[in-house]
């Protein structure tokens, strides 16, 4: 079978760092964290008071309030997202292609805020009903279903729900599938909107959040920053994608998963470097021809050095020449969102020239002694790139990209 | 020798981490009980809501065995009582 090329035409952001892709490249390229405390009050008893949230989001700028009482913030997000990313492919739909088009989608927690409200209806003020609509909001495949819907998109269409490398897992998915030829094209990310109070109650539970901020690979790091957000691309094969005149925003050539088989939150260095090396022999690339790696880089101890390891062992002495940041430090951890959001800042880095730095780093840390990029990005071009997430549950997803 | 406090925090480490209680000492450390760092996050849950406590998210990260709990509960207890 001959295996088409997959190209990426569009990309649509949504995140901390602004409600489209331009501010979210203008502030990575700056090295500006999105990172600040809850706007909300009632968030102010959490043991954290920082997040990276999508402020200023306005869902009646893109929806109509009879809309809105049927999307969950988290499937706002992937709808805007992904229109974002359709008008830059300036796509032409055409019956046939709608029908052959797939969405896929990663979101980890779903519809969080409509179900705590339901729960605050319930438990809190004593009434006897929720919301009619509570199960189609909270359902994490929504996103996928209401992009779908509003485009006419009635290919293979469903969500992947791997913790932290969902969107990873979706894009996989979809990559194979357009260069398989079992999609003529794909819109696939992901998307989460994880702010609600039971679900942060939960995260502070597991001691895992900063008290300040997220400082990847830094020394004196102290946990992730969580963060909200969506992102979606448009895959389609290459050929058909220059045949059109489409401006090509990078390639997807590569995607390695793996599973730990270990713990359910503890990282392992072995699985997370099966899941590269996979990555790297789906792309036909030696480790050599990778000059970045957007690390999953959450900013815990056990994940930065961990991660370390796993590339140490990867790539071997060429470790030390590759540039690796966390963008983490700046769009926050989103979660079911957060592969999505780094393989779009992947692909722009590696489309401008310009590689993210690792925001709010401070000292080195000898256990993670890779060239992090610290706090200033840096103007180089890199022909190939991966893009990490490693989940809770040893769930890991690699991609590789090349400009 | 051995106080009531100390017995109780023993007491919920073995109920937590789901050992035979004449398993966990004062003297124990994490290693020898398999706790990792995910069952100290859930002892540390069981011992705020033993002792009607807060454990900070810093003083949990110095803890390294069974004495340090025990002494780290102590001095909650005391600052709360006191």
């Amino acid at each position: 079978m001959v295996q088409r090329r997959v190209a990426v035409t569009g990309i649509g952001v949504v995140s901390a760092l602004g409600g489209d892709t331009c501010q979210f490249w203008k502030a990575l390229r700056e090295g500006r964290p999105g990172i600040a405390p809850f706007e909300s009050p009632e968030l102010s008893s959490l043991r954290f008071s920082r997040a990276a949230e999508t402020r200023g989001f306005d869902p009646c700028a893109h929806f109509q309030e009879k809309q809105i009482d049927f999307l969950d913030r988290f499937a706002q997000f992937a709808v805007v997202a992904a229109r974002q990313a359709v008008l830059q492919s300036g796509i032409e739909w055409t019956g046939e292609l709608r029908e052959n088009t797939a969405v896929i989608t990663g979101c980890c927690v779903g519809g969080q805020s409509t179900q705590d409200t339901g729960f605050v209806d319930l438990y809190r003020l004593g009434r006897n009903r929720v919301h009619p609509l509570s199960i189609p909001r909270v359902m994490s495949s929504a996103g996928a279903s209401h992009i779908s819907m509003e485009m006419g998109l009635s290919g293979p269409v469903y969500t992947v729900s791997t913790a932290c490398s969902s969107a990873s897992h979706a894009l996989g998915q979809a990559f194979w599938m357009v260069r398989a030829g079992q999609a003529d094209m794909a819109i696939a990310g992901g998307s989460e909107a994880p702010f609600s109070y039971g679900i942060l109650k939960a995260w502070e539970a597991m001691r895992v959040v900063s008290p300040d901020t997220c400082r990847p690979f830094s020394r004196n790091r102290s946990g992730m920053i969580l963060g909200e957000g969506g992102a979606m691309m448009v895959l389609e094969p290459l050929e058909a994608a220059q045949a059109r005149g489409a401006t090509v925003l990078g390639e997807i050539t590569g995607f390695g998963m793996s599973s730990d088989a270990a713990h359910i939150t503890q990282p392992s260095a072995s699985g997370a470097a099966k899941a590269m090396r996979l990555a790297l022999r789906d792309a036909g690339i030696p480790p050599e021809a990778v000059g970045y790696i957007n690390a999953h880089g959450t900013g815990t101890i056990a994940n930065d050095v961990s991660e370390t390891s796993a590339i140490r062992s990867v790539f071997g002495a060429h470790a030390g020449r590759l540039a690796v940041s966390s963008t983490k430090s700046m769009h926050g951890h989103a979660l079911g969102a957060a592969g999505a959001l780094e393989l779009a800042a992947t692909l722009l880095a590696l489309h401008h020239g310009i590689l993210p730095p690792t925001a709010n780093f401070a000292e080195p840390d000898p256990e993670c002694d890779l060239d992090v990029i610290p706090n200033r990005a840096r103007c180089q071009a890199v022909e190939y790139a991966l893009s990490n997430s490693f989940a809770f549950g040893g769930l890991n997803a690699v991609l590789a990209v090349r400009a | 020798m051995s106080d009531q406090l100390t017995q109780k925090v023993l007491a919920v480490i073995a109920t937590t981490q789901r050992v035979p209680p004449e398993k966990v000492t004062i003297d124990s450390r994490f290693e020898e009980l398999g706790i990792d760092s995910m069952d100290g996050v859930n002892i540390l849950f069981a011992l705020e809501n033993e002792f009607d406590i807060t454990i900070p998210d810093e003083a949990a990260k110095q803890i390294r065995d069974v004495r340090q709990m025990v002494e780290g509960v102590r001095g909650l207890v005391e600052r709360r009582a006191g």
